[in-house]
């Protein structure tokens, strides 16, 4: 039999956690929900939105009545809870009805303050926090004129803006001296207060509220200390209370809130409680983003998955009105121990504010241009070391290294068929109908609906911008620290450092070990286990070839068509005429419909049918050619010029150095795809500043340039150092390499992963630690000895024979 | 009358044994009218989908096996095994054939299963 789950609150952190219940375990529980409002669920940060009329009702419902009928779920709307009978396990509404419970969430949300003044009942006198408000406030501009809003922080502002859009004139009324005192500095909340003025907004600045005067609607409000101003609409907006009355009455613990722990239950196990009304380690939350992921632990924790765990969340505001762009998040004041970068362009009206302390970014306030908010906040999250990118940072983001996007990152201002997605061609109109039609609310949401940002991923940044703007208040936020996949709840870093730890040598014991979620994995986490395990255990570790993208499984790319190419090594772009004859009588043979010189200086045979790639291996393997890893996480080529031996201006051997590096690296797989050249003088013909690995000749030995690539953003490599011999060339070579193999992501290449971990750990692991550098030199070289086995003879002579051969031809 | 023909000669056809497919792999049965592959879980079942993929024809043969469920290799949709339909929020569907195991050896119909339109 089903057990019994009740929800008290038809709020957004309660059915959040329904829909994620629903989504881990659909059968586990028969579903009743009490909401006081009489509506289905819907999405009260768009209320404001929606007294600006901007929105509809309509538009933001997110579950309508029948999607609890759907879902099999009681509502009782319209019916506030007023006790809970803990022993019997019986919840008792206002109007007589009960219901039964074996778990129980309250999820009751906060109650606005009222200051209590004299003439606080008066008619006209309300809140902001529901569709009755909102209702009410429509009501009263149609017929009124004078709008008073206490309270100049979000909320307030919030209906301050949407009141003067319905006509009304409105005076803000702030005990402080300068507005949002809890999210912007001085300077910001100056641009603010500048901006809202200019679109005719009224200020009252700390001023006290004494009393509000009337008979039985109000007509005026009276301060401390300054002259009385007429109003026939005053909204509180002076803050929320969390709304614990129900569960201090039936003997919850409750503290400023009702207190949980880390799964989300109350001092009564069988009683969860999430949401605005929740005290977690000491905090209270106000917006949605960290009630969202109480909501994921609550629901996994219901759903007996047990896995997850709340640690608290870091939170950032925006403010929803239409045109005015501001951000903050973390500490944006600091103190004697912090510094302060600040940016501020007062004619553009723009500022940027960060706070950093130990290379750390503490906090942020940005008014007016707030693209790289998101940016800024996800380096603050993941306490990146800043001290590399310092000098550009306050530029934002698309000013670091060489990448191209600058002006594009505009989202606001682009029209709607502007291309955000250039891999699957989707467009800003489509992204902000899918949010808006399918009440989208997380980036992965969006990749699954529209593909935009799920494959390569440069758009990320846009489609974050789109949906912070379109939903609203802050959803761009991914837990702490992501998890690999939905497979699971461990970061990359966590598995592969637990792989070390415990020794665990194939993809089965990772996933036991680790409590994966999935039976076997999925298409994301596979690849990426095959490959950690294979770089921690060379020689040991069984590969597992199902587990890899069928590019690498089949060791050729597959075409749009279902054909594969082919491109064997041309060590350091180098051939001869004999190799070039093989390549084109092999060609003639397997009738080969394309050649192609490639951009990594090398042939490719494309549209060869996968039952003749054996063959043709065998057949390029008698010529001397082993693959060339085109379809591989590998080292690809290694491009050069021809340098010294021919170029007058050549300083070194680049030629010969790029066959050497190739030929010790070759073989290799690695996070990502990984790239060398050589160039043999700084005009760098072999365009080695844009490579993973770049060795540039100079007159008194090589330079070093790591963390390059061209594609979609294309990064100009960092200078490493300068070395003398070939020798250092190779040691540094192979060091760089292994540790990249060593540390990075499953597909991060180079140039994300050193944004990530910073160029001066690399300098410190590379050039600093000399015997750090030549460990990992060693660690490269012994497991290359696994690695250098040509996988193309290795096929032509029989290895996985049933990969390449229909199981049967029937005619 | 091609169809009705069809329709009475439910024929299994002995395509090979369990072991000819790698567990979490798929092969292919060649026929005159395209190829289908046949998928083999963790589990050890056996499934039986056109090798089309119903984006835009990518092999799902090729493709890797999951659960019951198989990623495109060409852009990625996850198409279940059992039915042949994508993945939500994708649309789309694969046909299925009848397949069956019998002692060792692997049976398979080359009548599509009813139920998608797409054949
Ligand atoms: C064949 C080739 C184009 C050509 O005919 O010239 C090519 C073809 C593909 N490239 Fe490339 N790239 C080729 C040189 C390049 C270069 C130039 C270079 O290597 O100097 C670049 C820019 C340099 C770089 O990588 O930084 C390049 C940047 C990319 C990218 C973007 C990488 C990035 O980090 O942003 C992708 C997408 C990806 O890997 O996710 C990509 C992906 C691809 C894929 C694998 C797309 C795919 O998934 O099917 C194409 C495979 C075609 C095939 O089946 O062979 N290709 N690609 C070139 C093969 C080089 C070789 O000999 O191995
Ligand atoms: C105008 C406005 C704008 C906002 N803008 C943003 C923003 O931009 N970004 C952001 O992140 N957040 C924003 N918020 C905050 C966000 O809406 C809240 O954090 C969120 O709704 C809290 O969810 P909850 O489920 O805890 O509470 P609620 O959504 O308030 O749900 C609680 C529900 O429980 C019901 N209830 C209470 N007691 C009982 C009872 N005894 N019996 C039955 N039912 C009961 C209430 O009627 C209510 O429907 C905004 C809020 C408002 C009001
Ligand atoms: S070869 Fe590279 S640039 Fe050309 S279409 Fe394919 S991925 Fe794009
Ligand atoms: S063809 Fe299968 S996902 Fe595109």
């Amino acid at each position: 039999m089903k057990e019994q789950l009740v929800l008290i609150g038809n709020g957004m952190a309660g059915v959040r956690t329904l829909e994620e219940i629903l989504k881990l375990a659909p059968d586990k529980y028969e579903i009743t929900v009490f909401g006081e409002e009489p509506y289905g669920n819907y999405n009260r940060i768009m209320l404001s939105p929606v007294l600006a009329s901007e929105k509809t009702i309509d538009e933001i419902m997110l579950n309508d009545e029948q999607w609890y009928v759907d879902n099999g779920i009681t509502l009782h709307k319209g019916k506030k809870v007023v006790d809970i009978d803990r022993a019997k396990r019986i919840v008792k509404a206002e109007d007589g009805t009960e219901a039964p419970y074996d778990r129980l969430i309250i999820a009751t949300g906060s109650s606005p303050f009222i200051i209590p003044v004299p003439g606080a009942d008066l008619e006209g006198v309300i809140s902001f926090r529901d569709i009755h408000d909102v209702d009410a406030m429509l009501a009263t501009a149609d017929q009124y004129k004078h709008a008073v809003v206490i309270g100049g922080g979000l909320l307030g502002l919030e209906a301050a803006n949407g009141l003067m859009k319905q006509g009304m004139q409105v005076t803000v009324v702030h005990l402080m001296d300068t507005l949002m005192e809890r999210q912007l500095d001085k300077a910001a909340a100056g641009l603010l207060k500048r901006s809202l003025e200019e679109r005719g907004m009224t200020f009252l600045m700390e001023h006290q509220t004494e009393a509000i005067i009337g008979d039985n609607r109000v007509h005026s409000v009276r301060f401390k200390d300054a002259p009385e101003i007429e109003a026939d609409l005053v909204v509180m907006a002076v803050g929320i209370r969390p709304n614990i009355e129900l569960a201090k009455k039936v003997g919850l613990h409750c503290e400023r809130g009702i207190v949980v722990n880390d799964t989300m239950q109350t001092f009564d196990p069988r009683v969860y409680s999430i949401g605005e009304c929740v005290q977690h380690r000491g905090d209270t939350y106000g917006l949605v983003a960290p009630l969202f992921e109480q909501a994921k632990v609550c629901a996994n924790h219901l759903a007996e998955i047990g896995i997850a765990r709340y640690q608290g969340s870091v939170t950032s505001t925006k403010l929803k009105v239409t045109g005015i762009d501001l951000f903050s998040a973390g500490d944006f004041t600091g103190d004697e121990n912090t510094e302060e970068l600040v940016f501020q362009d007062a004619s553009r009206g723009v500022y940027r504010k960060l706070i950093v302390q130990d290379d750390r970014i503490k906090g942020t306030v940005m008014y007016g241009d707030t693209i790289d908010g998101a940016w800024y906040f996800d380096l603050m999250r993941d306490e990146t070391d800043i001290s590399d990118m310092r000098q550009n940072l306050l530029f934002g983001q698309a000013h670091l290294g060489d990448s191209g996007h600058g002006e594009e990152n505009r989202v606001v201002t682009m029209s709607d068929t502007a291309e955000i997605c250039g891999c699957n061609g989707v467009c800003k109109g489509e992204i902000v109908q899918a949010i808006t039609d399918k009440k989208l609310f997380t980036l992965e949401d969006v990749r699954a609906h529209t593909k935009a940002s799920s494959s390569c991923g440069s758009c990320t940044g846009l489609v974050e911008a789109l949906l912070a703007h379109t939903v609203g208040g802050n959803y761009s936020t991914a837990p702490h620290l992501k998890p690999m996949c939905g497979c699971t709840e461990h970061p990359h870093d966590e598995v592969r450092a637990t792989i070390q730890e415990q020794e665990l040598k194939s993809i089965r014991a990772v996933m036991d070990f680790m409590e994966w979620k999935s039976p076997d994995g999925c298409p994301k986490c596979r690849p990426a286990l095959n490959y950690y395990l294979l770089c921690a255990w060379p020689g040991e570790y069984q590969d597992d070839n199902q587990s890899r993208f069928i590019n690498e499984r089949a060791h050729a790319n597959i075409q749009k068509d279902g054909s594969y190419s082919v491109v064997p090594r041309m060590w350091g772009g180098e051939t001869t005429p004999t190799e070039l004859k093989a390549i084109a009588e092999i060609a003639e043979k397997y009738e080969v419909p394309t050649l192609h010189v490639t951009g990594g200086q090398r042939i490719d045979m494309l549209g060869v049918k996968k039952e003749d790639l054996p063959s043709m291996w065998g057949d390029l393997s008698k010529a001397g050619f082993v693959s060339g890893h085109a379809y591989g996480k590998a080292i690809r080529t290694v491009k050069t010029c021809v340098g010294s031996d021919w170029c007058r201006f050549g300083t070194q051997n680049s030629t010969q150095m790029g066959i050497d590096l190739e030929k010790m690296t070759w073989g290799a797989w690695t996070p990502h795809k990984y790239k060398m050249a050589v160039s043999g003088c700084p005009r760098n013909c072999a365009e080695a500043t844009i490579k993973d690995f770049g060795v540039v000749a100079v007159d008194s030995g090589w330079e070093l340039h790591v963390g390059g690539n061209g594609g979609v953003k294309v990064r100009a490599t960092d200078f490493l150092c300068h070395v003398s011999t070939t020798e250092e060339v190779k040691e540094y070579s192979a060091a760089f390499l292994q540790l990249y193999r060593e540390d990075a992501h499953y597909l991060e290449r180079t140039a994300p992963w050193i944004e990530r971990v910073g160029l001066s750990y690399v300098k410190e692991r590379i050039v600093d630690d000399e015997n750090g550098r030549k460990l990992l030199a060693q660690r490269f070289l012994y497991s290359q000895k696994f690695s250098q086995i040509d996988p193309w003879s290795e096929r032509a002579s029989g290895v996985d024979k049933h990969e390449f051969i229909p199981l049967k031809q029937v005619s | 009358m091609q169809a009705v023909s069809k329709m009475t000669e439910q024929e299994w056809i002995d395509v090979g044994t369990l072991n000819d497919i790698p567990q979490l792999g798929a092969r292919v049965v060649k026929t005159t009218e395209g190829n289908i592959a046949v998928f083999r879980t963790a589990e050890d079942e056996i499934f039986a989908v056109r090798d089309k993929c119903p984006h835009k024809g990518g092999p799902l043969s090729q493709g890797i096996v999951h659960g019951k469920r198989v990623a495109c290799p060409l852009h990625d949709w996850k198409i279940h095994l059992d039915s042949g339909e994508a993945v939500a929020p994708d649309e789309g569907c694969a046909a299925t054939y009848p397949v069956r195991i019998e002692g060792n050896n692997i049976l398979l119909s080359l009548l599509p299963n009813e139920g998608c339109p797409n054949k």
